[in-house]
């Protein structure tokens, strides 16, 4: 598959989120302000790109019987190490993350591009799928994040010194004061609305993109005609 | 896909579990080296964000003993908030007690338990409060976080006197202490919480500002 193609399934045409629906829980669940979003994105972007390297180079000779279980063992193994590593040089990111950090294991995002993608493929192609599709889970974190924290605290990016481990106050921008919020976008119902609104203006846009070239294709079949 | 074939098909089982039992342990090895570079890194980082918690509840008195080392414990269901023992630290100035940072919880917040470290000095004032554990609702609870508000300062300097006791609550019960819009039992729950730990230490400040090991 070209290198194009991967880069396009992961951010647009099966992004993880969007469109498989991989890995909702912890998408709706720390999706409360940008920091926090970015983190779990980068955490499972790294994870990905270990255990697709993992499965790319072990997918081919080991028995179909054990493969899952090698791969959820191996998974399992990432996930812990990028954890204790994470606590070690960036305490402040592993805090504000919490039980969503080792959750990362029960992401099936991880296991099914481990199983049904970079198996099969050249190393090459298995990390360039990892970033791709870390990246596309990332986004769209980090939007469903944006949002919520703007429209439920009035602030873009206030958390994101914990990123950095600094100080928290000084950091992102502040829109309105955080008394005005709309509560609900930081709550679990407001996160599957937003979340749902973004799968509609998605699959809307898709429509139109459908529907525009077939207006369009009777069109041009009939002028060559003429 | 399996090149295999020829394989005798009672000994596919076997390798089979062997593959798995070396990839478990390679596995396993692997984390246990990443546990042995980062353990000590993740101890110090624990001991430190707890010393400057402590530190931050005194509000800036000077002391020069190790508060991680100058521990009580102590257990009082009715004004500490649970039944469970707690940690009192003490801080020292040249063998002097100077501080007592006590570790009581708040039962009924609006979503469980809060957990408080409140810091008194010898005389009874409050030097800090801090929120250490909470699960009250984002946005609206949560501004007894001080990371979310300055609310939980209005503490400072406060002590059994001041406010009178009965103006030891929130103002929609008649009190001193501000409310949130739209959140009144998180806050009602932690002035209590912190009355009842100046309370405590009336009581009891003789043993909990005892040298250590008595």
């Amino acid at each position: 598959m070209p290198a194009r193609d991967i880069f396009r399934n992961g951010l647009d045409a099966q992004n993880p989120a969007l469109v498989q629906l991989l890995g909702l829980c912890p998408l709706l669940a720390v999706s409360t302000s940008a920091g926090s979003a970015l983190g779990l994105g980068l955490a499972t972007l790294a994870v990905l790109v270990a255990s697709n390297l993992i499965a790319s180079v072990l997918g081919r000779w080991l028995l179909p019987e054990i493969r899952l279980a090698v791969f959820v063992l191996t998974i399992a193994g990432a996930v812990t190490a990028v954890e204790l590593s994470m606590a070690a040089w960036w305490p402040g990111l592993h805090d504000s993350l919490g039980i969503f950090l080792p959750l990362i294991v029960t992401n099936c995002l991880v296991l099914a591009r481990a199983e049904a993608f970079a198996s099969r493929q050249p190393v090459g192609a298995a990390l360039l799928d990892a970033v791709a599709m870390g990246l596309g889970f990332l986004l769209v974190l980090l939007a469903l994040g944006s949002a919520r924290e703007l429209l439920g605290r009035g602030s873009l990016g206030a958390d994101l010194g914990l990123l950095l481990g600094g100080d928290v106050a000084g950091s992102g921008v502040r829109i309105f004061g955080a008394g005005h919020g709309f509560l609900l976008a930081l709550l679990p119902p407001g996160a599957f609305v937003l979340l749902g609104l973004m799968l509609a203006a998605r699959n809307w846009r898709r429509q139109e993109k459908h529907s525009a070239t077939r207006d369009a294709a009777p069109a041009v079949a009939g002028r060559a005609a003429t | 896909m399996d090149t295999n074939g020829a394989e005798p098909v009672r000994r596919r089982p076997l390798r089979a579990a062997l593959l798995l039992a070396a990839a478990a342990v390679v596995t396993v090895g692997v984390v246990a080296i990443v546990n042995d570079l980062a353990r000590p890194r993740i101890e110090a980082n624990e001991r430190a964000q707890r010393v400057a918690q402590l530190a931050e509840v005194l509000g800036g008195t000077r002391y020069d003993n190790d508060l991680l080392q100058d521990v009580v414990t102590v257990r009082d269901a009715e004004r500490l908030g649970t039944d469970e023992p707690l940690p009192v630290y003490r801080a020292r100035q040249a063998g002097q007690a100077v501080a007592a940072i006590l570790t009581v919880v708040a039962p009924d917040g609006y979503a469980g338990s809060i957990r408080l470290l409140v810091g008194i000095d010898a005389d009874g004032h409050l030097l800090g409060v801090r929120v250490v554990a909470h699960r009250e609702t984002p946005g609206l609870g949560d501004a007894i976080d001080e990371r979310k508000s300055d609310w939980i300062d209005a503490f400072k300097g406060r002590s059994l006197g001041d406010p009178a006791l009965e103006r030891w609550r929130v103002k929609k019960d008649g009190g001193d202490f501000d409310q949130f819009t739209g959140a009144t039992v998180t806050p009602r729950a932690v002035v209590r919480a912190i009355l009842n730990a100046l309370l405590y230490f009336e009581a009891n400040s003789a043993t909990l500002l005892a040298a250590s090991g008595s």
